[in-house]
C-alpha cells in the first residue's frame, strides 16, 4: 500500500519562512532581515517586530538591497534579503552574480510569490525562470520546499549553512503534510513514496499533487516512486540515480518553466549518467496570466491529473 | 622629506607600475588608473587605519575600502602591493592565466585587500553601505571608504544607495567620485550629463566636499576634512576633480586611454616621465 499523507492543516509556505526566520533569529543574533517594501507580504513582519535593530527596510530598491546584503555578509552578518521572487532574481541578477555569487558571500535570498500561484497580479510578477537563473550561478544553492513545515525547517537550515542560498517559496495556502519536527538537510532528497514503475522527481507546491497522483495511480496498479527534490542545487545525484536504476522511467514536476527548471537538471543528469525516458510537467515557454492560483495550476497543467498523464506516457515509452 | 613629497614619490612609482602592468598584459585600463594614483596613494599610505599584514574580509577593527569602478584595478593592485598586502612581484601576473590579479578585482582569487568583486558598475556603494552599517551595529568606530567613477553615476543603483545611506544616517562612510569627465564614448557631459552633481548629492542628503585629486596637498586636506565630517548623521561624498591619464603628457585629459594600453615605444616615453622611486617590480 502506498504511504498516505494526511494534511494537518492548510498554510502558505511564505508563512513557514516567516516562522523559521523568527526562530532562527532568536538563536543567532547575526541574522539580519532586509526587505524591499513587502515586509508583511513576505512574512518578515514578526522578525521585524521582534528584532527592530536587525531589520533593514530597504524600500523599493532591490539592487541596493542585494548590495547592502553583500556588505553585511562580508562583515560577518547573515543577511536575509527578501522580496517577491521576480524582484529577488530577475530584477537583480547582476547584483547577485557579482556581489553575492562570484564573491561567495553569505547572503540568503529568500523569495516569496514564486511561480504561477502568485495568481491575480499576472505575468509581470509570476516569475517561472528563477530556478534557472539561480542554479546557473556557481556557488549558489537553490532550494524550493513543498509546504509550510518544510519551508520553516529549510529557512532554519540555510542560516546554518555558510554561503549564498536562493530559497524559493510561495503565496497560496496549500496542504501541510510534512512533519513539523523535521530536520532539513540541504541537498538530501526525500523519498515520500516508495515505488517501482516510475520515478517522480518533484519540487515545491507540486509535491502534494504528486502524492495525489500516486494514490490515484495505485488504484490502477501503477506504483510510482515520489521523491521530493527540495534542493535543486546541489542535486542529490545518488538518490536520483538509485531510483532511476530501479524504475527506468522518469517524470519531473515543478511550478517553473521547463527551460532551466528541475526537469532540465534531471534530464541533464540522465543524459550523462543513466539514460531513461523522461516526461516533464512544467510550463512550456509561456508567460503566465491573472487568475486564482488553483485555476492557473489547472490551466497551465501543473496538477495531479497532468502528472498522471505524464506517468502513463513515460510508461508507454519505457515498455516499448 | 615631507609627507607630501613622500606620497608624491610613491604616486610616481605606482603610475610606473600601471604603465608597465597594462603594457605587459596588452590590455587593461591605464587612463583612469593614472588619474586616481594620487588619491589612492594618499588613502593607503596616510589616511586608512589598516593593517595590511593582518587583512581580514570582515575588516573588524580596521578601516575598509571598496573600489566600485573595478576597471582601474591596476592602480589599486599596485597600491595594495606597495602598501604590503601582497608581494610586489605579483604585479607582473596582472591579467594573466592563473593570476590572483584578475582583469577586474575579485576576492574569489584570495587576493589580500579585496573583499568583493567589482567591475560591473554601480554596485560598490551599496556594498560599502552594508559594511558601514555592520560597523555601526558592531560598535566598530572605524570608517568605510569607497571610490566610484563619474560615468558610473549613470547607473541607477548608485542613486538607490545614495538615498539609502542618507535615509539610514550612515555617517561612517566616505565615498569619492573620480570626476574626470571622461568615459568610453566621450566626455561624461556629452554622453549623459551629470548636471549639477554637487546639488544632486546635497539634495540626496550627503555632506559634499570638493577635492583637486591630482594635488597631493589638497587630497590630504580634503580627506582630513572628510574624516572630521563623519559621525554627524550624514554620509560624506568627495567630488574629486582629476585628469584621466595624469602624469604622462600624451595620455592626459582624453578618454583615448580609458581601455587602451601603450605600445612598446609609448611605454618607454611614458616611463621616462615617471621616475622609478621605489624600484620596479
Amino acid at each position: 500500500m502506498t504511504k498516505k499523507y494526511i494534511p494537518t492543516g492548510n498554510k502558505d509556505t511564505r508563512s513557514g519562512f516567516g516562522a523559521g526566520l523568527l526562530e532562527a533569529g532568536k538563536l543567532n543574533s547575526n541574522i539580519m532581515g532586509l526587505c524591499a517594501d513587502l515586509t508583511d507580504s513576505v512574512k518578515m513582519g514578526d522578525f521585524a517586530k521582534a528584532f527592530p535593530d536587525r531589520f533593514i527596510q530597504c524600500g523599493i530598491s532591490e539592487m541596493n538591497m542585494i548590495g547592502v546584503a553583500a556588505g553585511l555578509a562580508l562583515s560577518g552578518k547573515i543577511p536575509v534579503a527578501s522580496t517577491f521572487a521576480m524582484f529577488a532574481t530577475g530584477h537583480v541578477y547582476d547584483q547577485i552574480r557579482q556581489s553575492v555569487a562570484y564573491s561567495n558571500h553569505n547572503v540568503k535570498i529568500c523569495a516569496s510569490h514564486a511561480g504561477i500561484t502568485l495568481g491575480e497580479d499576472g505575468a509581470t510578477h509570476q516569475i517561472m525562470e528563477d530556478i534557472g537563473l539561480m542554479k546557473m550561478l556557481p556557488n549558489m544553492v537553490v532550494i524550493n520546499p513543498c509546504d509550510y513545515n518544510q519551508t520553516k525547517a529549510a529557512t532554519m537550515a540555510v542560516m546554518e549553512y555558510v554561503g549564498p542560498v536562493y530559497l524559493r517559496f510561495g503565496r497560496p495556502v496549500v496542504p501541510v503534510f510534512t512533519p513539523d519536527d523535521q530536520v532539513f538537510k540541504i541537498g538530501t532528497a526525500i523519498k515520500m513514496i516508495e515505488g517501482s514503475d516510475v520515478s517522480i522527481f518533484v519540487t515545491g507546491h507540486l509535491v502534494w499533487e504528486a502524492l495525489q497522483a500516486a494514490e490515484k495511480l495505485e488504484t490502477e496498479g501503477i506504483h510510482i516512486e515520489v521523491i521530493n527534490i527540495h534542493t535543486i542545487k546541489p542535486l542529490d545525484v545518488v538518490a536520483i540515480l538509485k531510483s532511476v536504476v530501479k524504475t527506468r522511467a522518469v517524470v519531473t514536476a515543478e511550478e517553473h518553466m521547463r527551460n532551466g527548471g528541475l526537469g532540465d537538471s534531471i534530464a541533464q543528469l540522465l543524459a550523462l549518467e543513466q539514460l531513461a525516458p523522461i516526461e516533464m510537467v512544467a510550463v512550456d515557454d509561456k508567460f503566465g496570466e491573472s487568475g486564482k492560483p488553483k485555476e492557473l495550476m489547472d490551466v497551465y497543467g501543473l496538477n495531479a491529473e497532468n502528472i498522471i498523464a505524464a506517468t502513463k506516457r513515460v510508461l508507454k515509452r519505457k515498455n516499448k | 622629506m615631507t609627507t607630501i613629497q613622500n606620497l608624491e614619490q610613491i604616486a610616481t612609482q605606482v603610475r610606473r607600475d600601471v604603465i608597465r602592468m597594462t603594457a605587459d598584459a596588452l590590455s587593461g585600463h591605464p587612463g583612469g588608473s593614472l588619474g586616481c594614483a594620487d588619491f589612492l596613494t594618499a588613502l593607503y599610505f596616510e589616511i586608512l587605519q589598516h593593517k595590511p599584514e593582518r587583512f581580514t574580509i570582515d575588516g573588524r577593527g580596521q578601516d575598509m575600502f571598496f573600489l566600485s569602478n573595478g576597471h582601474i584595478s591596476p592602480i589599486w593592485y599596485s597600491v595594495l602591493a606597495r602598501s604590503g598586502y601582497f608581494p610586489v612581484n605579483e604585479l607582473s601576473t596582472f591579467r594573466k592565466l592563473g593570476s590572483r590579479l584578475q582583469g577586474h578585482p575579485t576576492n574569489a582569487s584570495g587576493l589580500s585587500g579585496v573583499r568583493v568583486a567589482s567591475g560591473s558598475l554601480g554596485q560598490g556603494l551599496s556594498v560599502a553601505c552594508g559594511a558601514a552599517l555592520a560597523k555601526k551595529i558592531n560598535g566598530d568606530p572605524h570608517l568605510v571608504y569607497s571610490l566610484h567613477g563619474d560615468g558610473e553615476l549613470q547607473e541607477g543603483q548608485i542613486w538607490e544607495a545614495a538615498m539609502f545611506a542618507a535615509s539610514k544616517k550612515i555617517d561612517n562612510l566616505i565615498s569619492t567620485v573620480d570626476w574626470n569627465n571622461q568615459q568610453i564614448d566621450g566626455t561624461v557631459d556629452s554622453v549623459i550629463s551629470l548636471g549639477n552633481l554637487a546639488a544632486k548629492w546635497e539634495s540626496f542628503g550627503w555632506t559634499v566636499l570638493h577635492m583637486q585629486g591630482n594635488d597631493m596637498a589638497d587630497v590630504l586636506r580634503e580627506l582630513g576634512k572628510a574624516k572630521s565630517m563623519t559621525g554627524k548623521a550624514k554620509p560624506v561624498i568627495i567630488l574629486m576633480k582629476t585628469e584621466m591619464g595624469q602624469g604622462v603628457d600624451f595620455m592626459q585629459g582624453t578618454n583615448a586611454w580609458h581601455g587602451k594600453v601603450t605600445n612598446s615605444e609609448q611605454t618607454k616615453r611614458a616611463l621616462r616621465q615617471l621616475e622609478e622611486t621605489l624600484g620596479d617590480y
